[in-house]
């Protein structure tokens, strides 16, 4: 496992250590995790359930504070701010994906679309949610509210409500796993175009096919990373091709 | 967060919960219309006792034999009010007219026809005192107190009563075994609460005097009219100065009798209808109290049902502030509406429920106060609730189902 220092990473993790306790037992989520993503990357974080991905998943989404670390997301220094000053940066730099898609229930694909705008007083978030809404290919259904909508189509509002701030990673945390094989593919594809666009994207996942869709594939077991797969591109395409 | 569209979700979550939101906003809409109606109520009770004060004549004082502030027993040595000290209020600088009074309640008669009211006797000032007028006829005389003439100035009322649709004029009316000759009619002023003033019969107060009270010296009591461009206090206290004196009181006695003048009974009637409102108010104010409670509760019962809402809001960049204010409006909205309800309500009740003899009477100031009160129980009560969706965790809030 070698990582190469670089100060000018879009997001660098030195010494991550969360701890939980259970009861009496004290679990260690993050044993002294080290990660660093370059911009434009696709990276995958696997591992089965309890390794500590979904610990990683909230730390870097900045939902969660740790033990000892570090932790800087586009030359900003995270790991001492709390509460309103993470929102901030959430609502900033991140942009969410969840399993569940997580729109808003009663507003329409657009509204969903522009609340992370609304939150930061953004003029013109009409226009920048129509565009994020284009992006994904739901311009025919931006006044549709999600319950009129299908799980493919709820998941590509979800993205384009991520990639609206314009924010410096996009999370996705199991973005295919409530999603039949082929509109997961889709989702996927979308992904991929995004990427393309110089997007970084990090999926947390425990589908196999869906982390060899990334250029990356960061291992977990028991808080710690066990290894990084480089899936190339070649292979990648094979995939994306075999569904 | 632009305050327009934490609105329009407030609305919308409501009008997807509509019977819960009506449940939630019953609770101001009754202890609103409840305010606003009682408010009205008291205030319209409080003008109806003005109305009747003012009624009783203008810049008047009244001289009564007893003085209420002393022992009952004391009372029955006082000395009593005479003519004498209605004559010498008529030397006071500032008073224009004085009458004595004296009183007695009869059985009246005019052929088998009969009525009780009030006999009162007075001089020919006292319509000019009390703001009376003739509606036919004319108003006894100096020269009749002086004769002691058996006349008589009736009530509208009493015409009724006695004569049905006849003219009175003339006819001569039995108090007792006395007869009087009908030769006015008052015109009629509208019932005072406990006293009518279109129910009685003026006599001239030297024939009551002498043909019905027994040459009794003692007089019921002395009202007086104050001149309009005279204050009213420095003419009581002369009077109360005079009487004194006349009474043989010496420094440090109790006055033996009682002067209270207009301006002292519309302080007094101000400050019953001032009470009165504010009690009834007070008590429905317990009902808004009872709608903020209820509204706490669904909005508790809310935050926990939007758990994950406020989780994808967290996650999303949604600050404490936003959180607390989102749910602050909505609270606010639910008890404003309801108390924009509320206040139609009240405002129809007070105008058709009418209590005895007077009906509410609505103010804006409130209405204004009703709906600033309720928006503050909106703020007041929503904000625990406010405040503990606001402090939840994003991690819990997104995994919650």
């Amino acid at each position: 496992m070698v990582e190469l220092k670089n100060t000018s990473s879009l997001l660098e993790i030195r010494g991550m250590v969360k701890r939980y306790t259970l009861g009496e037992t004290e679990v260690l989520a993050l044993n002294r995790v080290d990660l660093t993503i370059e911009e434009g990357d696709m990276v995958a974080i696997t591992g089965p359930s309890g390794s500590g991905k979904s610990t990683l998943m909230n730390i870097l989404g900045c939902l969660d504070d740790f033990d000892a670390g570090t932790y800087i997301i586009s030359g900003e220094d995270v790991s001492k701010l709390s509460g309103d000053k993470l929102a901030n940066i959430r609502n900033r730099l991140i942009g969410f994906v969840f399993q569940n898609f997580n729109l808003l229930p009663r507003l329409s694909a657009l509204e969903n679309v522009e609340l992370p705008l609304l939150y930061s007083a953004n003029k013109d978030a009409k226009a920048a949610a129509r565009k994020a809404l284009e992006a994904v290919g739901l311009a025919d259904r931006m006044h549709h509210e999600p319950n009129q909508l299908s799980g493919g189509q709820r998941q590509r509002v979800a993205i384009a409500r991520a990639i609206v701030t314009n924010p410096a990673i996009i999370l996705a945390d199991e973005p295919t796993g409530n999603l039949d094989s082929r509109v997961g593919k889709e989702i996927l594809e979308v992904f991929h175009q995004i990427n393309d666009q110089g997007r970084t994207i990090v999926i947390v996942t425990h589908d196999s096919t869906v982390a060899r869709h990334c250029r990356r594939e960061v291992q977990i077991r028991d808080g710690q990373i066990v290894d990084i797969v480089e899936h190339n591109r070649s292979a990648r395409e094979l995939v994306a091709k075999a569904g | 967060m632009l305050l327009w569209t934490t609105i329009k979700i407030a609305l919308r979550s409501m009008l997807a919960n509509k019977l819960r939101a009506i449940l939630t906003m019953l609770g101001m809409i009754i202890g609103v219309a409840a305010v606003i109606a009682m408010l009205a109520l008291g205030n319209g009770a409080k003008s109806r006792i003005l109305g009747w004060v003012s009624r009783m004549g203008k810049n008047t004082i009244t001289i009564f034999p007893h003085n209420p502030k002393m022992p009952p027993v004391l009372n029955g040595s006082a000395e009593p009010l005479t003519l004498g000290d209605a004559e010498a209020m008529l030397k006071i600088p500032g008073v224009k007219y004085v009458s004595p009074v004296v009183t007695s309640s009869d059985p009246v008669k005019w052929g088998t026809n009969e009525t009780y009211c009030n006999i009162i006797g007075c001089a020919s000032t006292y319509i000019i005192i009390h703001d009376f007028q003739i509606q036919s006829g004319h108003m006894f005389n100096d020269f009749d107190a002086r004769d002691r003439s058996s006349v008589a100035v009736i009530g509208p009322e009493t015409a009724t009563r006695l004569f049905g649709s006849q003219d009175p004029i003339g006819h001569t009316i039995t108090v007792r075994t006395e007869r009087f000759k009908v030769i006015g009619v008052l015109v009629p002023k509208g019932r005072q609460g406990w006293f009518d003033p279109d129910n009685q019969v003026l006599l001239p107060y030297t024939t009551a005097m002498t043909k019905l009270m027994g040459r009794a010296v003692a007089l019921n009591h002395i009202d007086m009219q104050v001149d309009h461009a005279v204050d009213l206090t420095p003419v009581q206290e002369k009077a109360e100065q005079v009487l004194r004196i006349r009474h043989s009181l010496i420094q440090g006695d109790e006055d033996d009798f009682w002067i209270s003048n207009q301006l002292q009974v519309i302080q007094m009637a101000n400050n019953i209808g001032g009470a009165f409102t504010m009690f009834l108010g007070s008590v429905a104010g317990i009902s808004l109290l009872v709608g903020g409670i209820g509204i706490m509760n669904i909005m508790l019962v809310t935050v926990t049902e939007r758990t994950r809402e406020i989780g994808i809001r967290k996650a999303i960049g949604a600050r404490r502030r936003d959180i607390l204010r989102q749910f602050l409006i909505e609270s606010m909205l639910v008890s404003l509406m309801g108390g924009l309800i509320g206040v139609a309500v009240g405002v129809v009740a007070a105008h058709y429920v009418k209590f005895r003899n007077f009906s509410g009477q609505v103010e804006p100031h409130m209405v204004i106060l009703a709906l600033s009160i309720s928006a503050a129980i909106g703020i007041f009560f929503g904000y625990y609730p406010a405040r503990r969706a606001a402090g939840l965790n994003p991690i819990e809030a997104l995994r919650y189902e």
